[in-house]
């Protein structure tokens, strides 16, 4: 309930709507608990006297009531649902925004089925409870406060007779709440852990295939939904014992009165129409306090879900600019690491050592090394993904930290290894950093990206829509997007994470057309399995375990008989193959 | 709050395309669904007849209560109403409590069954499925239109059954306590029909924009975490976050204020209602009551049932709008169900035997289901003796993965068959072709789960020695024994903690522990460094000893050695040979390995 609370910021806002339907419920109760009243004079003064005056009189005073009522509670349903609408709006919002932010460190671990479940069925659950929940349950409140205050004047001995069931009642539920979080907890984490294999499984749809796995994926499948079956079972049992039960409670009430006020009505202590008036009192009360147990459910589904919605919001983004950053604009593309060491969360090894780099301003500098070696993890310290552990990053002579977070990553291109492509129309996706982009800028960006022609292919050309709901496109026309893409925002520094291996030799003689146009003028990092790419760069990095072991230039480097020179005679002995095939070739 | 109007893209229309009157048929087959646990709801059906029998007798047994014992001054009377309440409402507590357990245990089943059958049959489905219906619809489906349907047979039919009972109930009890009454009481249903109807005309519009509005909300956010680490790249995360407020979360609250303002009139209108026929009663009631036709306690009783009698029909009319949305919902996942299972295993399907290693592709070609103007491979002939490794070149989207697909039998040919050891591969089971086969894709997938689980799914009851030793075969135990919990450490979802060239080794090390008779590596090492690929090279090479091998791939060094190579083109094979013949030849060979090494740099 605690998490309940936290809820208080989000609807701080609406407070006045919140005066407003609760007036407006103050108004519905009020009215609801004098038709008893009203039906008590039917009762003793109509009926008794013969008063035919009176009930013509009484049934025009229920009619106004009854449009009163009626105003009041549109009033009131509409305020609280706009409320509790509203919030859901906000906390949305709110929760788009921050995961947004958060950083890489956090999304390595975080799986996307459980966040997605957080921003709809969590949010859900917590305006569902807004929009009734919290109106039941402030209405059983008036209506206890009321059906109570005009009992005890009525008949202050019945009264409490009346209300000895209604305690254990309240016993019952409330030690109902304090249970059905948890349950609640478990059974959205189910359903989170539900999407989520359903999700990997058809994103490895092949891999399953591939192995003939199938029957292994459905035995994994069956046992999530076992666990959700289980755990929904779980509330229901509990809540089938407390159900009942507080109906059963509050029926006693009635006849106790019945028993009880009859025998007063005998006795001449009380008249019948109280005694109906009672027992319809009862009634008032029971619709709300019946609905208790579902809205400490529904209060007990919000709690779960705000906690859950809570552990992302308050989950800092560990990448934040300084307050103080500054918004230097226009950088100029110096980059040096100064003895940076990096270690990724929660691991032991680091995944960077000892780095040491400067890169002039329109350099170019390759970072080649086997698999695993951290050429990735560095690149990626360059936008600030990750902080340093130790040591630092600076660009044109300031620490990173130090610059405004989105200043920085505006100035970098970045095109990574498998490019991911929105569901949107291609202009949309390469504009993606730039959306304010008019169209020369964004076809003369593709047409330096080599992409221009193949766009012009699709059925609807740049309004094509791809990504998830749209056209597949290759690899290779996918890598061109992300490089027109990088070269519409014109960064200064550009990273370019092996952007050629999965495409066929002629595309990549495309790309990597276009690749150097998009170098021209900007500090470069690139990372590269083929020594052609690397060949002409400025400075060579040669990286193993997380270290630079070798560093310099082509020539110098082979000189040094090293890792670098063991790379190249492995790819040279392919060209030696070659050359000589043609030379034999050219003889024959 | 601004009020002009926001439209969703079109194709997020399109998966709620209005329902055009009723299909019975999806009614039917939901029942289908529920037939299994025909015992549990012909029992939930007769305890709630019960029930309601016990819920109609209240106001009865208060009426005899006042009449019989306290206007009469009879306290037996009194007693004996009071015991039977009391005994009325015993028998509802026990009756709901056995009927709720029992209907949701029924309830989830059902919903469980659903979702193991909707999963049993996505299994079966073939690729090109997934690549027309994305997972988020498939989610949507399998989560979010189940759920709705398990609303419906969990609650929505119980009831609504027991509104229709307590509605005859008291319209029964009604007419028995006093007709002239209960007439004057129903002139107030026509009232109540006229503003359902007038209610669902309106709502109906509003009710399906809320669902896009979910549906466009849901996509949008699936897609903006999913590619998380792009929009912070290109720093986006203010665009996107003023689209999402503005557009899509706008549009979905400006449609749910809509149907809250209708639900804000609607109910309390058919409250005023109720307080008219209050009011009639005792109007009128109380004339009849001067006339001496009626007594205090019926006129309490009127009262007390007019309540009985509105709540239903509000509550009906509510389940009738979920009942509309249960069946678009159910609609779709039946039809999901229905899907067809473009590859199957015939009737007559028989195990294959140990693959010896002979494929045939005779005369093959191929064309998709829904695109038949485009053909993707024209008259394959194709032959490839045990051991010998095949190496396909050629352009992205000549036609090459969609071959090897064949050979898995992802698809079958439109035309022509594919044969192993004269096996056609339609007359074998898939389970038993696909178990003799190795595939390592280009882009590596590994699934949530431990390093270890992860090359176990290629032979599940590998001993943990098997899968090191496929590991050191291909290179990969080294990184792997530096993990934190070196073969247990969890990989994440996407396995964003390894590199791109470390998931592919382990995918690698997955292919050699299935030891497959086939082996087939799709551009599989294109994403690995230099050394890497030597070191697999030489694992393959023990690996690859009597076993036929498919292989695509663009860098020279790891075609060269093929036994034959075969370049296609537009789908079709316009040469084949080994390298040297196909250097020799000067064709579109020799042409796309020039190319590749033009720019490259010169031996000094």
């Amino acid at each position: 309930m605690r998490q309940l609370v936290k809820l208080r910021r989000l609807v701080r806002p609406y407070w006045w709507h919140i005066v407003g339907a609760l007036a407006a419920l103050v108004v519905v109760t009020a009215t609801q608990l004098a038709i008893p009243r009203i039906i008590e004079d039917v009762i003793d003064i109509g009926l008794a006297q013969g008063e035919i005056r009176f009930m013509i009189q009484a049934a025009g005073v229920i009619l106004g009531i009854g449009l009163l009522r009626a105003i009041f509670a549109f009033v009131q349903r509409y305020l609280s649902e706009y409320v509790s609408m509203k919030v859901a709006y906000d906390l949305r919002n709110w929760l788009f925004n921050h995961i947004q932010h958060l950083s890489f460190t956090y999304h390595d671990r975080a799986s996307t089925g459980q966040l997605m479940s957080r921003c709809t069925e969590d949010v859900g659950a917590i305006q569902r409870f807004l929009g009734f929940g919290a109106v039941e349950l402030s209405q059983a409140l008036f209506m206890a406060i009321g059906a109570m205050g005009l009992m005890l004047t009525s008949s202050p001995r019945l009264a409490l007779i009346a209300i000895i069931p209604i305690l254990p009642l309240v016993l019952l539920t409330t030690s109902f709440g304090g249970r059905v979080s948890k349950m609640f907890y478990d059974v959205d984490w189910a359903l989170g852990s539900l999407s989520s294999r359903l999700q990997e499984n058809a994103a490895g749809a092949q891999v399953v295939r591939a192995f003939a796995r199938e029957p292994y994926e459905v035995s994994r499948f069956a046992r999530v939904n076992r666990k959700l079956f289980d755990a929904r079972i779980h509330v229901i049992s509990e809540w089938s014992k407390v159900m009942p039960t507080s109906h059963l409670l509050i029926s006693l009430s009635t006849i106790l009165i019945l028993f009880f006020g009859g025998r007063m009505v005998l006795n001449d202590e009380i008249t019948v129409g109280q005694l109906v008036a009672f027992n319809s009192y009862l009634l008032l009360l029971a619709n709300p306090v019946q609905q208790l147990t579902w809205l400490v459910n529904a209060a007990g589904e919000a709690a779960a879900g705000a906690q859950r919605a809570f552990e992302v919001l308050d989950r800092p983004s560990e990448i934040q600019s300084a307050p103080e950053a500054v918004e230097t604009e226009a950088l100029k593309g110096l980059v040096e690491f100064k003895d940076v060491h990096f270690t990724y969360e929660g691991e032991q090894i680091p995944a960077l050592s000892d780095i040491n780099i400067a890169a002039e301003p329109n350099q170019v500098v390759a970072l080649i090394g086997p698999t695993g070696s951290g050429k990735t993890s560095l690149v990626n310290l360059i936008p600030r993904f990750y902080d340093v552990s130790s040591g630092a990053v600076l660009v044109d002579g300031q620490d990173i930290r130090s610059i405004d977070v989105q200043v920085l990553r505006r100035q970098i291109g970045i095109v990574l290894q498998s490019s991911l492509l929105f569901s949107a129309t291609i202009r949309e996706n390469i504009a993606l950093g730039r959306p304010d982009a008019d169209e020369e800028q964004i076809l003369a960006a593709a047409r330096a990206a080599e992409a221009h022609e193949f766009i012009l292919n699709t059925a609807d050309g740049y309004d094509t829509v791809v990504g998830e709901r749209g056209v597949t496109l290759s690899g290779g026309q996918r890598q061109r997007i992300a490089i027109a893409r990088a070269l519409l925002i014109d960064p200064s520094i550009l990273i370019l994470d092996d952007s050629t291996s999965s495409v066929d030799m002629e595309t990549e003689h495309l790309i990597q057309k276009a690749l150097d146009e998009l170098m021209r003028g900007r500090t470069t990092f690139v990372i590269a399995q083929r020594l052609s790419t690397v060949r002409n760069a400025d400075q060579i990095l040669v990286m193993d375990q997380g270290r630079i072991i070798e560093r310099g230039q082509h020539e110098a480097l082979l000189e040094k008989r090293g890792l670098y020179k063991e790379i190249y005679d492995l790819q040279l002995a392919e060209q030696e193959q070659f050359r000589e095939t043609i030379a034999q070739l050219e003889k024959n | 709050m601004s009020t002009q109007e926001i439209t969703p893209p079109e194709y997020y229309l399109r998966d709620d395309e209005q329902r055009q009157g009723y299909d019975s048929g999806v009614l039917r087959d939901l029942l289908a669904f529920m037939r299994p646990y025909q015992r549990q709801f012909i029992f939930s059906f007769i305890l709630m007849t019960i029930g309601t029998v016990s819920v109609v007798a209240g106001p009865f047994l208060v009426k005899v209560a006042i009449d019989d014992g306290i206007t009469q001054n009879d306290p037996v009377a009194l007693r004996n109403a009071v015991l039977l309440y009391l005994l009325a409402i015993l028998v509802q507590w026990l009756v709901t409590y056995i009927r709720i357990n029992i209907m949701a245990r029924a309830g989830q089943s059902i919903i469980y069954d659903m979702r193991d059958r909707l999963f049993n049959h996505i299994q079966k489905l073939s690729l090109g499925f997934f690549s027309r219906y994305s997972v988020g619809r498939l989610i949507a489906r399998v989560i979010n239109d189940v759920s709705s349907i398990r609303d419906f047979v969990t609650w929505s039919v119980i009831a609504s059954a027991r509104n229709l009972f307590t509605l005859v109930g008291t319209l029964i009890a009604m007419l028995a306590l006093n007709l002239q009454l209960s007439l004057y009481t129903f002139t107030v249903l026509p009232l109540i029909m006229l503003a359902t109807y007038i209610f669902r005309n309106r709502i109906r519009e509003v009710y399906r924009r809320v669902r896009i509005g979910n549906s466009w909300v849901n996509s949008v956010l699936a897609e903006n975490i999913n590619g998380v680490r792009v929009v912070q790249a290109f720093t986006r995360e203010d665009y996107n976050y003023e689209r999402f407020s503005q557009e899509v979360n706008q549009y979905h609250l400006q449609n749910n204020l809509k149907s809250a303002s209708l639900i804000s009139t609607f109910f309390p209108t058919v409250d005023m209602i109720g307080s008219l026929a209050v009011a009639l009663v005792v109007w009128l009631g109380g004339a009849a009551v001067l006339g001496a036709d009626i007594t205090p306690g019926v006129l309490v009783a009127f009262v007390l049932y007019i309540e009985r009698f509105f709540n239903p029909i509000q509550d009906l009319s509510r389940r009738y709008d979920q009942l509309q949305v249960t069946l678009t919902g159910g609609e779709r996942v039946l039809e999901l169900l229905r899907t067809d299972v473009e590859v199957a295993d015939d009737d007559t399907a028989v195990e294959l035997p140990r693959i010896n290693g002979d494929v045939h592709f005779e005369d093959v070609s191929f064309h998709y289901s829904d695109d038949p103007d485009t053909v993707v491979l024209q008259d394959i002939e194709l032959k490839a003796e045990r051991g010998q490794t095949i190496a396909l070149v050629g352009q992205t989207g000549a036609g090459k993965s969609t071959l090897i697909k064949l050979l898995s039998r992802f698809h079958d040919p439109t035309q022509g068959r594919v044969c192993i050891d004269g096996f056609d591969l339609r007359s074998v089971t898939q389970a038993s072709l696909r178990s003799q086969m190795g595939i390592v894709l280009q882009e590596p997938f590994l699934f949530s789960g431990t390093v270890q689980e992860n090359i176990q799914f290629g032979r599940l009851d590998a001993s943990l020695q098997e899968v090191e030793a496929a590991a050191k075969a291909v290179g990969a135990h080294d990184f792997i024994s530096k993990l934190r919990n070196g073969y247990e450490t969890t990989v994440e979802e996407g396995g964003a903690l390894l590199s791109e060239g470390q998931r592919q080794l382990i995918s690698f090390a997955r292919a050699l522990l299935a030891d497959p008779r086939i082996l087939i590596l799709d551009e599989a090492t294109s994403s690995v460094d230099t050394q890497t690929e030597q070191l697999i090279q030489k694992a393959l090479a023990t690996l690859l000893e009597g076993r036929t091998s498919f292989v695509i791939a663009h860098r020279l060094s790891t075609i060269i050695n093929a036994d034959l190579i075969v370049v296609v083109d537009g789908g079709e094979i316009i040469e084949r040979g080994t390298h040297e013949d196909l250097l020799q030849k000067r064709g579109a060979y020799f042409q796309l390995y020039s190319m590749g090494f033009k720019d490259r740099p010169e031996t000094d």
